[in-house]
């Protein structure tokens, strides 16, 4: 090499280290083509500091565990080019909003999931002695196509850490329990429709959003948790003036 | 150090700004309402002051003050139209085109108002 090669460019990246307190700490990465936000924090962890607390799997977008707030927007850090975020070279990293802080970028995900269960987020067969063989669900039909729109969720929590509902109340469900539970409600082969509204309709839920779309402008699968909850919110009032609720 | 505070970027885009205004137009509202009501009630109870107040508000200040009350109404009630639109109607993915047209309805009203005062 001579000595006229230009110095590598460098980023200078600050990453949250703490629990609920701590402090941004900077750190001088190499910066690469095509380089992710997940690639600098594992180099800092395995090049700078072992000790760097975070949590990642597939690195492709689908397993939803890389999420962080990056200059303070949530993103799923795999998919996230350091090109689109770092327009001055600078980066900050931090943990997700709205949750427990474990450990540096590391959050307890446990009450994001628990919302899932407390909003009946689960799949109920309405055939469960499997009599039927196959439920036939025309793909054109009005409820398919609103069940396929929200089923792609990789459980990321980015919608969940964007919101400022969840921010303000800690009960509510969230973005994506919701948006869960509408799937299931325009599933056919459900068979807890009124299970389903009703945990949407309570005091937690649904009626709490303030429709800011904060959760379908971030949400990394592009999709709608806004559009979700505006169903469930007219089919829990559609059902509460028929009495089904 | 602290906790952790850092800017919450997310916060801005569009439709957030809106529901922004519509809160803040909303709690400038609910104090204007009970002076609104009290000015009103002098009209009928003393006439004389209720006329000193109604000179006091020919100042132009105070013109421009009242056009910024009907421009935070319009806005408002525009902003609830939107609201309820977007929760009862089916979902529309021109959402920010909305919240122009609701910025729309408000600036026409207050400029009407300003055009037609005296
Ligand atoms: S639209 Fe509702 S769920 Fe989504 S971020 Fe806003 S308040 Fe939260
Ligand atoms: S709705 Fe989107 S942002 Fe929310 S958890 Fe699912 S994939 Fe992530
Ligand atoms: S590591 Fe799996 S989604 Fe990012």
């Amino acid at each position: 090499m001579s000595g006229r090669e230009p110095p590598e460019p460098e980023l200078v990246v600050e990453i949250w280290r703490g629990r609920e307190s701590g402090e941004f700490v900077p750190y001088r990465v190499a910066r690469r083509e095509n380089q992710t936000v997940l690639d600098v924090v594992s180099h800092v962890q395995r090049r700078i500091d072992p000790t760097l607390s975070y949590r990642f799997a597939c690195r492709v977008g689908m397993c939803g565990s890389c999420a962080m707030t990056v200059n303070g927007i949530p993103r799923w850090t795999c998919r996230t080019r350091v090109d689109r975020v770092a327009g001055n070279g600078r980066v900050r990293i931090g943990p997700l909003r709205n949750m427990p802080v474990i450990r540096d970028l590391a959050v307890d995900m446990a009450p994001f999931f628990d919302k899932w269960q407390r909003a009946t987020g689960r799949f109920v067969p309405s055939d469960a002695d499997n009599r039927r063989t196959f439920a036939r669900v025309p793909p054109g039909s009005r409820e398919r196509q609103a069940a396929d729109a929200g089923i792609e969720c990789i459980g990321c929590g980015v919608c969940y850490a964007a919101c400022d509902v969840v921010a303000w109340n800690s009960d509510y469900l969230g973005p994506a329990a919701l948006n869960r539970v509408w799937t299931l409600v325009n599933d056919s082969r459900d068979g807890a429709r009124r299970e389903h509204l009703a945990a949407a309709a309570g005091d937690a839920g649904c009626h709490q959003c303030h429709s800011h779309q904060a959760c379908m402008s971030y949400c990394p699968k592009g999709l709608n948790p806004t559009a979700a909850i505006a169903g469930l919110k007219r089919e829990t009032v559609k059902s509460l003036l028929r009495g089904e609720l | 150090m602290g906790g952790m505070k850092y800017a919450i970027a997310s916060r801005n885009h569009p439709v957030y700004w809106a529901f922004v205004l519509h809160r803040a137009s909303g709690l400038a509202l609910a104090v204007f309402v009970p002076v609104h009501l009290y000015t009103l009630s002098l009209a009928v109870r003393e006439a004389a002051r209720f006329d000193a107040f109604l000179e006091w508000t020919e100042n132009p200040l105070v013109k421009g003050g009242e056009a910024l009350l009907v421009l935070l109404l319009a806005g408002h009630l525009a902003g609830g139209l939107r609201l309820l639109a977007l929760e009862f109607l089916e979902w529309r993915d021109w959402q920010k085109s909305i919240v122009a047209i609701t910025l729309g309805i408000a600036a026409a009203c207050g400029l009407l108002f300003l055009m037609n005062a005296p």
